[in-house]
């Protein structure tokens, strides 16, 4: 069974038809890219699937399924914390590395310090940032570099132990030395966790994931194993734009 | 759950501003009022103000009122404008930065203390150089004129910043003094946010009362010039209100009916100009 | 021969004339502060302080005036800061435009222009004869509340306002609500804002006169609890020097007031400062 199934879904922005009868499987643990020009609905994808839509208004029609139960009659905050997410830009909170990592959990549950210590420690191992800033998890988090707040903001998403975690074009603003640490991240977690990587990068695609979708103007255009979809894709829009003829 | 709760508590204690400015409107009025009828609009709009002994004639304080006013603006528009313009287009951000908390400090000063200086220098000035009591309509808008500068000012100055960059480029571009362009074209395309601010002035000025009763000399009769004593609408709510008792209370409150309907129009206005565009 | 300036020499008569207007304006507010420190700090000494108030203000200190003025601000600040930063998060995360959103910035802005006479009427109609609270501490401190309500309500809301929206949808996405993004993450970030908002209105209601002779009285006993009566240090100042009692102690009074004022003015701005050094 699909860890997350989606059926004939729609979703409006006032008169902008963001996404267009998208139906779709993720699988568990596997990575599956989400590739496409701007305006071509990925990240309305995402934001469907942890219905932060609604904060900007928009209307939805159709399904979403997580372990085979809608999405829409999840608590949001239980759904929030199931799916978790990952911006382009990262945004740390004001205050400590610490308090950035706890935001999520403390929302839920009362910890005590030592809970907050062990779960602080342990995202920041799987976010392979423990090592650089273990000695300063009470410093403010703003005087992180760019990729090292990114993967803070990864650190945080996994204390919630979440089980999907979307990654809306999660290196887009970061160098290649970076961008190879997240993505080694990426895959030393698949085998727990569920991704779905936005990326503007199809090299990025390429390398990572085990199946990648493409979207165009909001609509699934073509969606396959990796390997297949760059080798011998069948629309010849998706061979366009991963030949780089546009986008 | 929790957050609906949220929610209806926080509309609850979000119309407490309104709620106030309704109880406040409420309780003027339902004590003045009245009395308008009682005495008649012919006794009420007199000159004769003798409240313990059936006078309710506002007329000279009425006049007394718009005297120091006029005078105000005459003081505080001509500044306030000129360091709003010279702030706005001849200022560098550090002058800028410098200025601002400046002129908010001058609004940050008690009106009591305003008065105190008009009373130990303005006042004995006035005094011997044009003779008179001191005491006068000019000690009166010129204290007032420099208390509604900060008003001025600040908002004139945040209108003539909202004017965009392309204008000032393309007036200099065809060989336009910087002069010529702040007159030309800056200060009409600022023109509603400068007139928002001198009317929220005016409303300081007529609204004033402390100072006013410090300098003012308050002798109830029309002014013959500038140099005479005057009486305002509100130094004689704040003269009097310690010991008015029954239709002489009510006179007051009447005054301040009057007061509050100019201010409320006066403040309708501003915010009509300021929130068209 | 007609004799015509040419644009360049207007721009420089413009500029001078603009220039020394300014300056004129600066040199007004900082002649009031000198004048009154110069005339005034020789008066403060420890007793004038701590000392009661006697004949009428001739003799003695203004210790039962700082006493007022501090309770009653305090009141007037307690009440008047979850009210006002109450309204302001209500407008900035509850309303999208709307009538709702019209009225209640009406209000404020209304509120904001009514002047203090005004809300002395109200104050001595409604909190001392209506609701009987007497001439007391309660009823200064109700009646600068509302006054100093639009001040704390405008500055939260820009302060809110400028909140990232970025912030609200981490936490969201981490499982947040609504409340929960609102206290743990807008209200902290928003802080100095707010701070600044509440210190300027705890600098009106320091100031203030015309609205607490009617409502708080002029008694100049120490008080002993919100029903007394009381005596700011603004009402004070406005007595002794309006009725000539003692010009030395009105400009002791004058300068305590002073130094108060540009203390809140200089922690409002550094507060300002450094919430927007951290977003701007």
């Amino acid at each position: 069974m699909a860890k997350i199934s989606i059926k004939r879904l729609n979703l409006y922005y006032d008169n902008f038809h963001a996404l267009k009868d998208i139906s779709l499987d993720v699988e568990s643990s596997e990575i599956l890219a989400v590739i496409g020009p701007s305006n071509s609905g990925k990240s309305s994808l995402l934001r469907a699937m942890n219905r932060l839509y609604e904060i900007d208004l928009g209307r939805i029609t159709g399904d979403i399924r997580l372990d085979n139960e809608t999405i829409f009659k999840l608590p949001i905050n239980v759904l929030r914390r199931r799916i978790g997410i990952i911006f382009a830009t990262p945004v740390v909170l004001p205050g400590s590395i610490r308090k950035n990592i706890s935001y999520g959990p403390r929302l839920h549950r009362k910890l005590s310090k030592s809970d907050v210590d062990e779960l602080v420690e342990r995202a920041l191992k799987s976010a392979n940032l423990w090592d650089e800033v273990k000695e300063r998890l009470a410093e403010s988090a703003s005087f992180l570099s760019g990729g090292q707040q990114q993967r803070l903001c990864i650190a945080r998403t996994l204390a919630m132990r979440p089980e999907v975690i979307m990654m809306d074009e999660p290196c887009s603003g970061l160098d290649p030395i970076s961008t190879a640490k997240i993505e080694a991240t990426m895959l030393e977690l698949k085998e727990e966790y569920t991704f779905i990587l936005v990326t503007n990068n199809t090299k990025q695609a390429a390398r990572v994931s085990d199946r990648t979708a493409f979207f165009y103007l909001g609509e699934l255009i073509e969606i396959g194993s990796t390997q297949r979809l760059f080798t011998s894709p069948v629309d010849r829009r998706t061979d366009d734009y991963i030949r780089g003829k546009f986008g | 759950m929790k957050d609906k709760i949220a929610e209806k508590l926080l509309l609850f204690v979000a119309l407490s501003a309104i709620m106030s400015l309704a109880l406040i409107t409420f309780f003027i009025f339902q004590q003045g009022i009245p009395l308008i009828f009682k005495a008649g609009l012919g006794n009420f709009l007199s000159l004769k103000w003798a409240p313990t002994r059936g006078g309710f004639g506002i007329l000279s304080m009425v006049i007394g009122s718009l005297m120091v006013t006029v005078g105000a603006l005459a003081v505080g528009i001509p500044f306030g404008l000129a360091a709003a313009i010279f702030l706005a287009e001849f200022s560098s951000k550090t002058i800028q930065k410098t200025l601002k908390p400046i002129i908010e400090l001058l609004a940050g000063i008690p009106s009591v203390v305003y008065g105190f200086i008009g009373i130990v220098i303005l006042v004995p000035f006035i005094r011997v150089t044009f003779g008179g009591p001191g005491f006068s309509v000019l000690a009166a808008s010129i204290i007032l004129g420099i208390m509604i500068l900060p008003t001025i000012v600040s908002i004139s100055y945040d209108a003539l910043l909202a004017v965009p960059n392309t204008y000032r480029e393309g007036s200099y571009a065809v060989g336009a003094t910087k002069w010529q362009t702040i007159v030309l074209l800056l200060l009409p395309a600022a023109r509603s946010g400068i007139v928002a601010g001198i009317i929220l002035g005016m409303g300081r000025a007529i609204g004033e009362t402390m100072a006013v009763i410090m300098i003012a000399g308050n002798a109830l009769k029309i002014p013959g010039s500038i140099f005479d004593s005057v009486r305002t609408l509100t130094s004689t709510i704040a003269l009097e209100l310690g010991y008015a008792a029954g239709d002489h209370r009510g006179a007051l409150f009447a005054c301040g009916s009057i007061l509050f309907l100019i201010i409320i129009v006066l403040n309708i206005v501003a915010i009509r100009i300021t929130s068209r565009k | 021969m007609t004799f015509r300036i040419g644009p360049r020499t207007s721009q420089i008569i413009a500029y001078v004339a603009l220039l020394t207007m300014t300056a004129i304006m600066v040199i007004v507010l900082f002649f009031i502060i000198f004048y009154i420190l110069r005339n005034g700090l020789g008066q403060l000494t420890l007793e004038f302080l701590t000392d009661k108030t006697r004949e009428m203000g001739k003799e003695g200190g203004i210790l039962p005036s700082i006493m007022g003025t501090l309770f009653i601000t305090i009141v007037a600040t307690v009440i008047a800061t979850p009210l006002g930063v109450g309204s302001a998060v209500y407008l900035v995360e509850y309303t999208r435009g709307g009538p709702i959103r019209r009225i209640i910035s009406f209000g404020a802005d209304c509120l904001a222009g009514v002047p203090s006479i005004i809300f002395g009427l109200f104050g001595f109609i409604f909190f001392v004869i209506s609701m009987n609270l007497g001439w007391s501490i309660l009823s200064g401190g109700l009646t600068l509340a509302v006054m100093i309500l639009p001040t704390i309500i405008r500055t939260s809301e820009e302060a809110i306002k400028s909140v990232p929206h970025t912030y609200r949808e981490i936490s969201y996405s981490l499982g947040g609500g609504k409340l929960d993004t609102i206290l743990r993450v807008v209200l902290p970030t928003a802080m100095p804002g707010i701070l600044t908002g509440v210190i300027l209105g705890i600098g009106r209601a320091v100031g203030e006169t015309a609205a607490v002779i009617f409502t708080a009285g002029s008694s100049l006993g120490l008080p002993t609890s919100i029903f007394s009566s009381t005596r700011t240090l603004a009402v004070h100042f406005y007595i002794l020097a309006r009725e000539g009692i003692s010009m030395p102690k009105a400009y002791g009074t004058a300068a305590v007031l002073i130094i108060i004022i540009l203390a809140i003015n200089f922690i409002a701005y550094r507060l300002m400062h450094r919430f927007i050094a951290r977003y701007y």
